[in-house]
């Protein structure tokens, strides 16, 4: 089992390092980060705008490769990922950007993999009846629409929440109240309400997807003759289906779970940009209108890591489920 | 009982009803078809999609104003007799510009499914059949786009995009929207590449080509055209996305995006400046994936939505 996880490690490892170098190189070659210098009044002159782009590692005139070097030298010999155009360090742009992300990612995530799971199982037990039928048409409408449509619905419900209750119920703009007084109390419940509409958004996202995968591999395993020999062997319906159905439709959603991650990141960093946090998406886009290529390889690198511990996750799940995998 | 109740009693049954009743071997068409005619979701997709592209030809022929008219008289109205959907804030109306921007993502949607769809049954059957290195490379090409969110690379991508038309869009979404299919026709052109009458056409001389275009393309082809219907949903979704973000379809073309993106300020205070644009999208994403799904479950009733 530790072998089989060591293995998957490895490939996504490898897999994100590429995927972070590709991204480094894509950025340098489609990104101009002279242009910004050369809309200025007055015009700086080229040695300065050279002794500046030299500065960040991203002068267009030397050659990718050499850049590509340069940055993986300072990564591994000083753990930098060079500057932002701003001059500040990525990294430590990335450290007070993250934990936003995380939190929102980290919730929502783990929401929509329970909702998603019970909702399938639920429907797939009353597969064609009422309740399995709403599920589904639900989760296709939930699929079919955008994110940042399902983000806005929601500022338009909770508009009309507060505005018939009269107070400001739901908050949902930025990531906390600027200038709020009151203790680590207030802060913490400021945040939380900030937290809710987002994570519902990206909750529900998640549910509708996650939901029609775990339906479909219930009810494969359903059919399945070795439900039928629990039920003859006098085991209830429901600890038949919890402890040797559900466990089995598991597995395949474990694989699921680490190829949909990149979509999950792709749809946090959309309702992030709808609900304005100053997150890593927002850090994602930033960089590419403005050109930063520093800035724009540390936030796929992020991703990357973030896909990287996902999939080891649904690794290590996938194994403690299924024990085919720990000879 | 309970357990009979269980038992996933379902599509299966409408197409042996027909094998057993018709007298002449049944087609896979026909087979298809009869499941199909039998599952309401393939109807409600269906009447819903022919309804919408219905209504975004002739939608503004009964109608007075067009996408590019000014009411200076009704700006910021809501909907009325005279403008159905309301107007925005400089009296644009914003009936005559959902239909607008409807075509423009119809198109987009209708023309990038089918193009995914080819590039996946050529990429999958080509890394299936050949094996060896182009399997390793393709595969390792498309795991890695799968790591590497797609939309984060449009974004990357539209500063090349943005100088050229709208209709340079439509290839970035099929360039990127290929990759799960084309591990599922990989798979497919695996197990097809051992059967016989593969190898025998391999050894009376056939040239790899002629084998991919004649006998391995027209075996996965119902997969295909599952997946240029759900590819059509998918690239409406990314296209409005990217426009609602302004990566997308540019200034002077409108599209649902671009729609949606102007209306999302007064999306609480006005709004059906956003919500009748939101729900004609949904409910064509929706429709498009009803199809879709229908079909899938009627091409083979045995296989779950895990498609790899």
């Amino acid at each position: 089992m530790i072998g089989f996880i060591v293995k998957r490690f490895i490939n996504y490892a490898i897999l994100s390092a590429i995927a972070t170098l590709s991204a480094y190189v894509l950025a340098s070659l489609i990104l101009n980060p002279a242009g910004r210098y050369l809309g200025r009044n007055p015009r700086p002159s080229d040695e300065t705008i050279n002794a500046i782009l030299n500065g960040l590692g991203v002068n267009p005139h030397t050659p990718v490769i050499e850049r590509l070097w340069t940055w993986l030298v300072n990564l591994v010999t000083h753990g930098s990922l060079g500057d932002t155009i701003h001059n500040t360090s990525v990294i430590s742009e990335m450290t007070a950007r993250a934990g936003t992300s995380l939190r929102l990612l980290i919730l929502g995530t783990i929401i929509a993999a329970i909702v998603g799971v019970v909702i399938g199982v639920w429907g797939a037990v009353r597969q064609y009846k009422f309740s399995d039928q709403a599920i589904s048409y639900a989760s296709f409408t939930v699929l079919a629409t955008p994110s940042f449509v399902l983000g806005i619905l929601l500022m338009i419900v909770a508009t009309f929440v507060n505005s018939t209750l009269g107070i400001q119920l739901i908050n949902f703009t930025g990531e906390y109240t600027a200038g709020l007084d009151g203790g680590w109390w207030v802060h913490f419940w400021d945040r939380a309400a900030h937290l809710l509409l987002p994570t519902i958004s990206l909750a529900l996202m998640g549910a509708a997807g996650y939901s029609r995968y775990q339906r479909s591999a219930m009810l494969d395993v359903l059919s399945a003759d070795y439900i039928r020999t629990a039920r003859s062997k006098g085991r209830t319906r429901g600890s038949a289906l919890v402890r040797h159905g559900v466990r089995v439709a598991l597995i395949p959603m474990s694989t699921y779970f680490a190829y949909s991650f990149a979509t999950v990141l792709a749809g946090a960093a959309v309702t992030e940009l709808v609900f304005s946090w100053h997150g890593m998406g927002e850090m994602l886009v930033q960089a590419i209108t403005q050109s930063d290529i520093n800035a724009f390889t540390g936030a796929i690198l992020f991703n990357a890591i973030l896909v990287l511990i996902a999939g080891t996750l649904s690794d290590v799940v996938y194994a403690a489920l299924d024990p085919r995998v720990r000879v | 009982m309970s357990m009979i109740e269980e038992m996933p009693i379902a599509d299966t049954s409408a197409g042996t009803q027909d094998v057993i009743r018709s007298a002449k071997p049944v087609s896979r068409f026909r087979l298809v078809l009869s499941r199909l005619r039998s599952t309401p979701r393939f109807w409600v997709g269906i009447v819903g999609l022919g309804a919408i592209i219905l209504w975004a030809v002739f939608g503004l022929v009964p109608y007075a104003w067009n996408a590019t008219d000014l009411d200076v008289y009704n700006m910021g109205s809501s909907p009325t007799a005279l403008h159905w959907f309301g107007t925005s804030d400089i009296g644009e109306d914003i009936y005559a510009q959902t239909i607008v921007g409807l075509r423009k993502s119809l198109v987009i949607g209708l023309l990038v499914g089918p193009l995914a769809a080819i590039v996946a049954g050529i990429v999958g059957a080509v890394a299936g059949y050949l094996g060896g290195w182009w399997d390793r490379v393709i595969i390792w090409f498309i795991d890695l786009l799968l790591v590497l969110p797609s939309l984060f690379l449009f974004i990357l991508l539209s500063p090349i995009f943005k100088s050229l038309s709208w209709v340079a869009l439509i290839f970035l979404l099929a360039g990127f929207g290929w990759m799960i299919m084309a591990r599922v026709i990989r798979a497919q052109t695996m197990s097809l590449r051992e059967r016989d009458f593969i190898k025998a056409a391999r050894f009376m001389g056939v040239d790899t080509w002629t084998i991919i275009r004649r006998h391995v393309l027209p075996n996965v082809s119902s997969l295909l055209i599952i997946d240029a219907t759900l590819g059509v949903g998918g690239a409406i979704l990314s296209e409005t996305t990217l426009s609602f973000f302004g990566f997308g379809i540019q200034a002077p073309d409108v599209s649902l995006g671009t729609l949606l993106s102007a209306g999302q300020g007064a999306a609480a205070t006005r709004p059906w400046l956003f919500v009748f644009p939101a729900a004609i999208l949904v409910f064509t994403v929706l429709s498009a994936s009803l199809v879709g799904d229908a079909l899938r479950d009627a091409v083979d009733p045995t296989s779950g939505v895990n498609r790899d």
